[in-house]
C-alpha cells in the first residue's frame, strides 16, 4: 500500500544561510494518527511547511500518497488539508464564506462546498456562527474554523500544526474525540504538538526532530519501552523534613515538599511503599511527575544538545 | 487539476473579489465617484467654460474620456494591490497557495477582480459625466478594448506591487508617486499638442497617454497619437506584466518562504 506521505533526504536552507533541515527521512503510512514532535525551532513546521507547499524545499523529495511534489503538485495537493499554526484567514470574512471558498479553490461546486461546509461546521460547533465574521470568534472557535476549512475537500491527510495550542483543557478533549473519530474513517492524519500528552493518547508513530535531523521515528509503543526511568511525586500526610533512604530509589523533596522517587524499569512500586510504611510514612496522592513521553522527549533533546556541543568543542 | 474545477476555482477568486470591494463600498466605489464629480464641476463647467475648445471639441468633452480613463487605471491597480497585499499580510494567501490552483488562475482572478472594480467604476464615472456632457461614440470596439486592456494592464501592475511590497507603505508608493503623476501629465486635462516639442517629445514616454488617447479617439474621434499603435504597446506591457507576474508566482516571491 502507498504510504500517505513519504520525505526523502529533505533539505532547507533559508536566505540567512540557517541550515532548517539537514536531510530528513520519514514515512507515514495511510490511516496512521502521526505526531512529528521537537522543541522549537527544530523544523517541524519547515518540514510540514514543504509538504504544504507553503516554503520551497532546497532539496530532497516528497510524496504525498504517491505524488511527487515536485512533478505532480496539484494532484499531492488535492490530498491534503492542512490547519496551521497561525491564524490564516481573512479576518473580515464570514465563517461560512472562508469554508465555502475553500472548498471553490479546490474546484468544489458552490452548491457541493455548501453542503461540506456546513457538515464539518455543524460536527466542529460553528454552525450557528455560520454568518459571524472570523475576528468576532473566540480564539478556540478560530482553531475549529481552520479545521473545518481544512476538511471541507475532504482530504486523505489531515496536517495539524499545533492545532490544540491556547485552547482550554475541555475543547482540547473535545478537539481530541474529533480528530480520533476523522483518524477511524480513515483520514491519515500528522500532528505538531507541545502536549506530549497529546501525542501519547492520540498517536500509534512518533519521529522526534531536532536540529534539523530526525533523532528517533518509531511506534509510539517502543518508543516508550526505551523509557527506563520514571519519577513519581508522592504528596505524603506530614510534611517530611528531609528525603528518606530507600533501598533502590533515588528520591529527594521537590521545592514544594513533595516526594520524588525513582523507579527504574522493571522495579515495581509495591517496594517504595512497603518502604515508606516501614518509615511511618503516609502516602495521600501519587503522579508522574512528566507523563511518559515528555520525559523521553527531554531527554532526547538534552543528549542532543550535549552531542552538539561536544562535536563543536 | 481539471479544467471544470479550474473554472469553479477562478469563479470562486473573482466573486471573492468582487463580494471584497463592494462590500466596503465606501471605501472602493464611492471615493472616485465624488473625486470625479469634482473633476467635472470644477475643470469641465467653472474653469472648462473659460477655456474654451480643445482638440476641436469643448473642454468637458475633452476631458471626460481621459477621466473615466483616469478612473479605470486607478481603481483596477488598486483593488489588486491592496487586496493580494492584505491577503499576504493576515497571510490567508496561504488558502490559496495550499490549495491546487495552478498560480495563471491565481493571477487571471485576481486581474479580473481588478478590473470588475475599474471597469464599474468607470461605468460610475461615465453615467455622472452623462449629467455634464453628451457623450456620441466615435468607435465603439476601440472604447471597449482600450478600457477592458488597460484596466488588466494596472490591474497586473498592482499584482506585482502586491508581490514585492513588504509594509503598507510599499502599496502607497507606485499609485502616489508614480500613477498619479504618469496620469496627470498624461493629456487627461490638455492635448500634448499644446505643449512645447521638447515636452511634446518627453511626453511620448509616457504609457499612460496612449491609453488615455486610444479611449479619447473611441469616444472623439480624435488623438494625439495613433490609437493602434496604443492598442500594440497596452498588448505588448500586458505580457511583459504577465510573464512578470507568472514568474513571481512560481518562485514565491515574498509569499513563500
Amino acid at each position: 500500500m502507498t504510504n500517505a506521505l513519504e520525505i526523502e533526504g529533505l533539505t532547507k536552507t533559508y536566505g540567512d544561510g540557517f541550515h532548517a533541515l539537514k536531510g530528513i527521512d520519514m514515512n507515514v503510512r495511510q490511516g496512521d494518527f502521526f505526531a512529528l514532535l521537537g522543541p522549537n525551532g527544530a523544523g517541524k513546521s519547515t518540514t510540514l511547511g514543504i509538504v504544504c507547499s507553503l516554503v520551497n524545499k532546497t532539496g530532497g523529495k516528497v510524496r504525498v500518497f504517491g505524488y511527487d511534489i515536485d512533478t505532480h503538485l496539484s494532484d499531492a495537493k488535492l490530498n491534503l488539508g492542512v490547519v496551521p499554526q497561525e491564524f490564516n484567514f481573512n479576518q473580515f470574512e464570514k465563517v461560512f464564506d472562508i469554508v465555502t471558498t475553500q472548498a471553490g479553490y479546490y474546484g468544489i461546486p458552490l452548491k457541493q462546498a455548501k453542503v461540506s461546509a456546513e457538515k464539518y461546521l455543524r460536527k466542529l460547533g460553528l454552525w450557528d456562527k455560520k454568518d459571524t465574521p472570523a475576528r468576532m470568534l473566540s480564539g478556540g472557535m478560530k482553531r475549529r474554523l481552520m479545521i473545518a476549512r481544512a476538511l471541507v475537500h475532504e482530504p486523505k491527510l489531515l496536517i495539524l500544526d499545533e492545532p490544540t495550542a491556547g485552547v482550554d483543557i475541555e475543547l482540547r478533549r473535545s478537539m481530541w474525540t474529533f480528530l480520533e473519530e476523522m483518524n477511524r474513517q480513515g483520514t491519515t492524519i500528522i500532528l505538531t504538538t507541545h502536549y506530549l500528552e497529546e501525542a501519547e493518547a492520540l498517536c500509534r508513530n512518533i519521529a522526534i526532530i531536532d536540529h534539523g535531523r530526525i533523532l528517533k521515528h518509531t511506534s509510539k509503543r517502543e518508543l516508550l519501552q526505551q523509557l527506563h526511568v520514571e519519577t513519581f511525586v508522592l504528596d505524603t500526610e506530614t510534611t517530611l523534613e528531609g528525603a528518606p533512604a530507600l533501598d533502590g530509589f533515588p528520591c529527594r523533596l521537590s521545592e514544594e515538599g513533595a516526594l520524588e522517587v525513582e523507579v527504574q524499569k522493571g522495579q515495581g512500586l509495591n517496594q517504595v511503599f512497603v518502604q515508606l510504611e516501614q518509615r511511618g510514612i503516609k502516602v495521600v496522592s501519587m503522579r508522574t511527575k512528566a507523563n511518559r513521553l515528555e520525559e523521553l522527549f527531554i531527554r532526547m533533546v538534552e543528549e542532543n544538545a550535549r552531542e552538539a556541543q561536544g562535536g563543536v568543542a | 487539476m481539471k479544467v471544470q474545477a479550474m473554472v469553479t476555482a477562478f469563479n470562486t477568486i473573482v466573486i471573492r473579489e468582487i463580494r471584497r470591494f463592494t462590500r466596503i463600498w465606501p471605501q472602493t466605489l464611492l471615493p472616485p465617484a465624488v473625486t470625479m464629480t469634482l473633476y467635472f464641476i470644477i475643470f469641465g463647467n467653472l474653469i472648462g467654460s473659460r477655456i474654451g475648445d480643445m482638440g476641436g471639441f469643448d473642454y468637458m468633452s475633452f476631458i471626460v474620456p481621459g477621466l473615466i480613463m483616469m478612473a479605470v487605471i486607478t481603481s483596477s491597480y488598486a483593488n489588486v494591490v491592496s487586496s493580494f497585499f492584505s491577503m499576504k499580510f493576515q497571510r490567508s494567501i496561504e488558502e490559496l497557495l495550499v490549495s491546487p490552483v495552478p498560480n495563471w488562475i491565481i493571477l487571471a482572478g485576481y486581474v479580473c477582480g481588478g478590473m470588475a472594480r475599474g471597469l464599474g467604476i468607470g461605468l460610475i464615472v461615465t453615467l455622472l459625466s452623462l449629467g455634464f456632457t453628451r457623450l456620441d461614440i466615435h468607435n465603439l470596439p476601440m472604447v471597449v478594448l482600450t478600457v477592458f486592456l488597460t484596466s488588466a494592464l494596472f490591474a497586473l501592475g498592482g499584482f506585482i506591487n502586491a508581490m514585492l511590497a513588504t509594509k503598507f507603505d510599499d502599496i502607497s508608493i507606485v499609485p502616489t508617486f508614480v500613477l498619479t503623476p504618469l496620469t496627470y501629465l498624461g493629456g487627461v486635462f490638455y492635448s500634448i499638442n499644446m505643449l512645447p516639442d521638447f515636452w511634446q517629445g518627453v511626453s511620448m514616454i509616457n504609457p499612460i497617454l496612449y491609453m488615455v488617447n486610444a479611449f479619447r479617439f473611441g469616444i472623439l474621434g480624435v488623438s494625439d497619437v495613433n490609437p493602434f499603435v496604443a492598442l500594440g504597446m497596452i498588448l505588448v506591457f500586458i505580457a511583459l506584466l504577465t510573464a512578470i507576474s507568472l514568474q513571481m508566482l512560481k518562485r514565491g516571491k515574498g509569499i513563500r518562504h
